[in-house]
């Protein structure tokens, strides 16, 4: 039998704002246990809870830059439930009114066709703080510095049919978010999270099947192979004469393998009921023109933009625009240097592997980029050769000041004076009559080739500083007797 | 000292006749002499009490601080007070030290007024009598045998005994006027979100408010004045401005529509306290007043849907009292469960428990829509009750409760007899009006409370209307025996 997979989304992401969705606790990662938990995240008796606005105001951003309905009300609930990091015994939710309505982002599969998938909801909600099992002797530490953070969980239509398009969307809402810098979308911090619901059915069925929730996958590849994984024991259940149970199931990246948590039956009843702490949230237009006006370029314009105002390939305008730190780096590389080929070649060669090779993020790149556009200059403008350029690069990766400055201090400026050119090819030629002989014994189509020895001899001389037209435009004229 | 009104208490100590240390000393003293036999205190706080003292009578010799500078009151033990046990009469915060006051605790400091202790209080705010307070019932002052109502019966008592020149109290259902008219004192239950909610212990939260208990609505209207406010701390405190509730207290009465309601005055109320009340009454029509019978057709229902309201909003507020920060833990507990389910077994009291178990059921999946959902529905219902009656009159008055004191263990045992006790005040809480309770002639040597509710932030109307009763009457001056 042919197997269908269907797969929806919940992605929880952490919004970047500086304090707690319902108190004035700073929401900064890292920092010593219940050292950024006030009286309102403890839940202290008598304490209440007053929302943030900047929480409402990146969800807004977020829901008009997936073309959703942005409520002019929402609701607060409760969700009830025990547990150890719930300080209150509930967490504050939106079930009913959640801010951001129906929605829709385009996924770009790896063969360049596309896809819509419908966003069903984005909701507000407060997050929980963390068990710590370990170093306790059998006890648990609670650390309350992540409760109230706070998050807006996004919740995908069951719309995409393998674990690829699953990944795709996730990759899609992370740029999304990060475009927006409503989130970092640090996935290793926990600033973005994905739960994914699949099921299988016969393929041409209308119906759904019933679906596993899968938890606990925290990188992009883990959520390809968890779904997968679960693909392939639901099919081979059904096939066996099994049927899949609705459960929650745990993702372990160590064993690859997705194991039960809880079944239905056993899953909490979470009481919802709106949270009279709480007033519904009324939004005036002037609120929502705000956000809207606070929204940046999205990556699919720019993408669009690159290709036509730079000519770049779809390729290369997708990879440059994959970050909004990545392609305002190349914009402002490439126009400082002036030459948007060199920036481009430049930005995803040299200064990608270097980022790749010292495990770094574009933002935290040692070498800004008004930095690397000032080499881009010089390199455009002949003041440096490529080659020279890899040295300046280094150099600048180390520390060693502005392309300017490296150029000066090691005197690699590119020889251009065509009297001084002269002089190293005509001393060149002088000391390799064998080969010069060589040269103009030889067929035409050959002497290319052997130029270059004449060449790499001037830039021998020069130390790489002879502009390279130059030298070749001489040598031929010169070699040619 | 202690029969003297706030005002005058205020000049007398700028004048110097003593000081706020002799004040404190002399309210002290009578706890210890007279709360043994009624229990109204939970904590008595001496030495803050006399700190707190000390530092008004510096203020008072600068020619600084206000009315309430060094006036010596009781706090209901559900307001957080700093550094001083908050138990919330339960034994789930018997070792609860709060690290913050409330804001009523710390406007009213900011005000001056010096803390003489914590008031005795049903557990948690849920009761009408004061007997499931931990720390065990409070006595009526008027007859040892009687409750005191409830919850903020050790405020009520306190205050009839006059062991504090003003109290605080919180009102959910009735929690403030029922306990002022059985043991006969003012007290104001103010519009909701007029005064913050931050640092009270939460019952019901959208029914929670907090108001003051005196011996006059002069006094009342002095601490309402410091109490009242909007407070960035509590998103459902309103940004309405405060008015002077002093400047308006001697109005007249004079053509004011007062609307009698025919469900306020049905079977089940007392003959005694019926007759009581239209006595009041008629002290209106002879300062001017005019009266009509208004309908608040669905009164009837009222009490049921608190009660689903009320417990669904206990049951959820109450789930933070989890053994695992704060507050009692049970012994040795063998897992997380154990530690849950013994924790708040044996730290909550019985009548607790019930309303979080009919609270946690109403909310339940497959119940909502028929409990919750319902009465959010007829809570609509009972507001436009109100709404319509103001379009016709400027107060409404009737009993505060049906009867007066009952019997220390009468109702105990029987929660629906002990639930319509709050019959005639539980409306306006549903519907977020402001209600006062003034006493009135007493019925066999008990009090009996006139209550008078008032449009959405009229607070100023209620208390002119009960000073102008109270220059007319002496109801409100007398003292039980032995006090």
């Amino acid at each position: 039998m042919q197997w269908e997979t269907v797969i929806g989304l919940e992605i929880h992401t952490q919004l970047a704002t500086s304090s707690k969705i319902f108190s004035g606790a700073s929401t900064a990662f890292g920092a010593e246990p219940n050292s950024q938990a006030c009286l309102v995240d403890l839940g202290m008796p008598g304490v209440l809870p007053v929302l943030n606005r900047e929480a409402v105001r990146k969800a807004v951003m977020f829901g008009t830059a997936i073309g959703a309905e942005v409520a002019r009300r929402s609701v607060f609930d409760r969700k009830n439930y025990f547990y150890p990091d719930l300080p209150k015994g509930y967490q504050i939710s939106q079930l009913e009114f959640p801010i951001v309505g129906t929605g829709e982002v385009e996924i770009m599969l790896e063969d360049g066709s596309t896809r819509i998938i419908g966003v069903t909801r984005a909701h507000l909600e407060e997050d929980a703080g963390k068990s710590l099992h370990e170093d306790f002797h059998g006890m648990t530490g609670i650390d309350l510095n992540r409760a109230g953070t706070p998050l807006l969980e996004i919740v995908s239509e069951p719309d995409m049919r393998s674990a690829v398009e699953a990944v795709a969307y996730a990759k899609k809402i992370h740029q999304i978010v990060r475009y927006l810098g409503v989130s970092d979308g640090n996935m290793q911090e926990g600033s973005f999270r994905c739960d994914a619901n699949v099921s299988v059915r016969p393929l041409g069925q209308q119906e759904l099947g019933t679906r596993a929730e899968l938890k606990n996958i925290n990188s992009f590849r883990f959520l390809e192979r968890a779904i997968n994984f679960e693909v392939e024991r639901q099919i081979e259940l059904i096939e066996e004469g099994g049927r899949v149970v609705q459960e929650t199931r745990l993702y372990d990246s160590d064993k690859d393998e997705t194991r039960s948590m809880r079944s239905k039956e056993e899953a909490n009843d979470y009481r919802y009921f709106p949270d009279p702490d709480l007033l519904p949230v009324e939004l005036d237009d002037a609120f929502i023109e705000e956000a809207v006006a606070a929204l940046p370029e999205m990556p699919d314009v720019r993408r669009a933009r690159f290709e036509a105002d730079f000519g770049l390939s779809p390729q290369d305008a997708a990879t440059l625009t994959g970050s909004r730190d990545l392609a305002d780096y190349f914009e402002t590389a490439a126009k400082i240097g002036d030459d948007v080929r060199l920036a481009v070649n430049w930005v995803m060669g040299e200064l990608s592997a270097a980022l790749n090779k010292a495990g770094l993020d574009i933002t935290s790149s040692p070498v800004s980029a008004g930095q690397f556009g000032g080499l881009i200059k010089r390199m455009a403008d002949n003041t440096i050769s490529g080659k020279i350029a890899k040295e300046v690069f280094e150099a600048m990766w180390s520390g060693e000041g502005s392309a300017d400055e490296i150029i000066d201090a090691r005197g690699l400026k590119q020889i251009t004076d065509s009297g001084a050119i002269e002089a190293i090819v005509d001393e060149v030629i002088a000391n390799s009559t064998q080969q010069v002989e060589n040269y103009r014994q030889a067929d035409a189509e050959k002497q290319p080739k052997m130029l270059g020895y004449f060449v790499g001899q001037v830039m021998k001389v020069s130390r790489g500083k002879a502009n390279p037209q130059q030298v070749n435009a001489l040598l031929r004229e010169k070699l040619a007797g | 000292m202690h029969n003297k009104s706030i005002t005058q208490l205020s000049t007398e100590l700028r004048a110097g006749d003593f000081s706020s240390v002799e004040l404190t000393r002399h309210y002290l003293q009578r706890i210890h002499q007279l709360d043994k036999g009624l229990n109204s205190f939970i904590t008595i706080t001496e030495e803050q009490a006399l700190a707190q003292a000390e530092a008004a009578d510096k203020q008072l010799a600068a020619g600084e601080g206000g009315v309430l500078t060094g006036i010596p009151v009781a706090h209901k033990d559900i307001f957080c007070t700093q550094g001083v046990r908050t138990s919330c009469g339960s034994r789930m915060l018997d070792n609860f030290i709060s690290p913050y006051d409330a804001t009523v605790v710390e406007r009213l400091a900011g005000a001056g007024v010096v803390m003489l202790g914590k008031t005795n209080m049903d557990e948690f705010a849920m009761g009408s009598s004061n007997e499931t307070s931990f720390y065990g019932p409070v006595k009526n002052p008027w007859n040892r045998d009687k409750v005191p109502g409830g919850s903020s019966g050790g405020s009520a008592a306190a205050m009839a005994a006059r062991l504090c020149a003003a109290a605080t109290g919180t009102d959910t259902g009735g929690s403030i006027r029922q306990p002022a008219a059985l043991c006969g004192i003012t007290g104001v239950k103010p519009t909701y979100g007029r005064v913050s909610r931050y640092g009270m212990i939460a019952f019901a939260s959208s029914l929670d408010q907090a108001g003051p208990m005196a011996a006059s609505a002069e006094d009342a209207a002095l601490m309402l004045q410091a109490m009242a406010g909007f407070d960035q701390r509590d998103s459902t405190s309103m940004q309405q401005p405060v008015p002077d509730y002093s400047a308006t207290l001697n109005q007249s009465l004079q053509g004011l529509k007062i609307g009698l309601p025919k469900e306020y005055f049905d079977e089940g109320l007392d003959a005694g306290v019926r007759q009581s009340v239209e006595q009041a009454i008629e002290v209106y029509t002879g300062m001017g007043a005019e009266v009509r019978e208004i309908t608040l057709p669905n009164t009837g229902l009222a009490v049921a849907t608190y009660y689903v309201v009320a417990p669904a909003e206990c049951s959820s507020n109450l789930s933070r009292f989890d053994g695992v920060r704060f507050g009692y833990r049970c012994d040795d507990p063998v897992d997380l469960e154990d530690l849950y389910k013994r924790s708040r077994s044996e730290g909550f009291g019985e009548e607790v428990k019930r309303r979080i178990l009919i609270g946690a059921y109403v909310l339940s999946a497959g119940y909502y829509d028929a409990y919750y959902l319902k009465a959010q529905k007829l809570r609509h219902l009972i507001s436009d009750d109100f709404k319509r009656a103001f379009e016709e009159v400027d107060v409404i008055m009737g009993p505060a409760s049906p009867s007066t004191a009952f019997g220390v263990g009468e109702k105990a045992d029987d929660p629906v007899s002990m639930y319509l006790s709050d019959v005639y005040t539980i409306a306006t809480n549903m519907a977020g009006l402001p209600g006062i309770s003034i006493p009135c002639a007493p019925v066999g040597g008990m009090p009996v409370g006139l209550q008078i509710i008032g449009n959405y932030f009229d607070e100023a109307r209620l208390l002119n209307a009960a000073h102008r009763f109270q220059q007319q009457t002496q109801w409100h001056q007398q003292l039980p025996e032995g006090v």
